[in-house]
């Protein structure tokens, strides 16, 4: 694909779309889309994965925390890690397993929510799937994301999306969270830049 | 990392790395279901020309819990006792597709042999060959050391600097000792290897280590962990080979009773690679006492292998330095 049939980011790498501000009044419209879609908080469980999707599902936590007494934050968030579980192993570089940390009262029969930074092709959500049913079964399973960019393989959804963004499948998009990256912000590389 | 066949072969950040993603596996084997579907298809093959109870199970759990095909094989009752070579063994084995093997033989060099030979294209696992290396083995010894002793709160990423590692007994005639001087040095332990001079092999003066002949000045030393090593009587000739004058005189002088273990300081842990030859090189008070790490190492000898098989078998490459933005990845 040229750069000029591209979305208008594409001829600007490293293009920042999400700022600080955008990303945490998204992360606060989620939190409470969450809650009005539970009917409250009672019997969710989020669950970030790794890298980026634990750091946000903390966030979300903290601020389901605000909104309804009585929830502890730290008591209903927990990490998946997929790796091992993905079907495209063989086809990339070995990638390090990161941790699987379920809060202390599980998942069985609990509503969870599945955080991550990027929704694109759903493979990643497909391996969470896997991974979820060798720990439990959960009443129900729902799906936040920070960035939906579209391009999907598999019949996936998002339940709650922080924000769409129409992407080329060339482009990059980076998620950057201070907790990982020292800042926050939401990035779009085009075909010509790094990480080509 | 294509073969893993030597300790001597792991940088410090490989040999973390094996720890690290052990430490991840080790997890998952406290679930309900412990079976991963990562290698499902591949097929991993066990060629133990040599005795091995462990070993040979540890392996096999570890790829099986990986959902790998495991195929066992065992020189006896094969066509080695008929006289194939090592070659026609190792061709029959890749015409059947093997993605990997796990190889014990009691020629050191073996493994090296099959890696190198271009016989076959899988990756090969030395599971111990001769009295050569035992790199597994000296890994999960390492993993056990870390989670002991390198300090309060996630040991991931870490190392070993600063510990002190005794490891005494039959180092003539073990991989064991070799594979864990080499790994632990690594990973910035100091060693120390304690034995009978006539148990102790030519040459040792390169290793990175020191050697005493006296257990008890090493012991008040104040040392982080005691490693127990077999007295490998089936690699002497007749009871004590010629190598020490009774089996009592060993004990007395090399062997690990609770006298003994009660001069240790308040954390070290007692290890022993087992099979344990009680009433030789360590008590029945000192292997059972609550110091003794012996039947963890076991269990963490599974998650140590189940690393080893994920890091040759599962990705296409080398290893990234940190798992990336997944879903932001270009397809190829």
């Amino acid at each position: 694909m040229s750069p000029d049939s591209a979305v208008p980011h594409a001829d600007i790498p490293g293009a920042e779309v999400l700022g600080p501000a955008e990303i945490a009044r998204a992360l606060t419209r989620v939190a409470h889309e969450i809650l009005e879609r539970n009917k409250g908080a009672d019997g969710v469980v989020l669950l970030g994965i790794p890298t980026r999707g634990l750091p946000l599902a903390h966030r979300l936590a903290a601020r389901l925390a605000e909104v309804e007494a009585g929830v502890d934050a730290d008591a209903i968030t927990g990490s998946l890690d997929v790796t091992m579980h993905r079907d495209d192993l063989a086809l990339q570089p070995t990638r390090v397993i990161g941790s699987t940390e379920l809060p202390p009262g599980g998942i069985d029969g609990r509503v969870v929510v599945l955080v991550d930074d990027v929704l694109y092709s759903g493979r990643t959500i497909r391996a969470a799937l896997d991974a979820m049913s060798d720990l439990g079964r959960p009443r129900a399973v729902q799906l936040a994301v920070l960035v939906d960019r579209g391009h999907r393989e598999l019949p996936i959804r998002a339940d709650f999306v922080g924000k769409n963004l129409p992407t080329a499948s060339t482009e990059r998009v980076r998620v950057l969270l201070s907790e990982t990256d020292g800042r926050d912000a939401v990035l779009i590389e085009g075909p010509t830049g790094e990480g080509r | 990392m294509r073969h893993l066949l030597s300790a001597a072969d792991l940088s410090r950040d490989e040999a973390v790395q094996i720890l690290d993603t052990a430490a991840q596996m080790a997890a998952t084997q406290s679930r309900e279901i412990k079976k991963l579907p990562t290698l499902r298809g591949r097929t991993v093959i066990n060629l133990f020309f040599e005795d091995s109870t462990r070993t040979r199970i540890s392996f096999e759990t570890a790829a099986k819990r990986l959902s790998a095909d495991v195929i066992n094989f065992s020189a006896k009752g094969s066509s080695v006792s008929k006289g194939e070579s090592l070659k026609d063994t190792a061709l029959t084995l890749a015409a059947m597709g093997a993605d990997a093997v796990v190889i014990r033989h009691q020629s050191s060099g073996a493994p090296h042999t099959l890696a190198h030979a271009g016989w076959t294209g899988c990756a090969v696992v030395n599971a111990g060959d001769g009295t050569h290396q035992h790199p597994t083995q000296a890994l999960l010894d390492a993993y056990t050391l870390r989670r002991h002793l390198a300090g309060p709160g996630d040991v991931a990423g870490r190392d070993l600097a600063g510990l002190h590692v005794a490891i005494v007994g039959d180092v003539l005639h073990s991989r064991v000792a070799r594979s864990n001087v080499q790994l632990l040095t690594t990973l910035g332990a100091r060693v120390t290897l304690v034995a009978p001079p006539t148990l102790v092999p030519v040459g040792v003066h390169t290793w990175p280590c020191e050697v005493s002949y006296h257990l008890d000045d090493v012991l008040a030393g104040g040392p982080d962990a005691v490693m127990m090593l077999r007295v490998q009587r089936e690699r002497m000739a007749g009871g004590g080979g010629g190598f020490f004058p009774s089996p009592l005189e060993y004990t007395r002088g090399y062997g690990l009773d609770a006298r003994r273990v009660a001069t240790l300081p308040e954390h070290a842990i007692v290890m022993h690679p087992g099979p344990m030859n009680r009433g030789l090189e360590i008590s029945a008070d000192a292997a059972d006492g609550p110091r003794a790490v012996i039947v963890e190492q076991v269990a963490n000898g599974v998650a140590v292998r189940m690393a080893v098989l994920y890091l040759l078998l599962a990705g296409g490459g080398a290893t990234r330095p940190t798992s990336p933005d997944d879903e932001t990845r270009i397809p190829a």
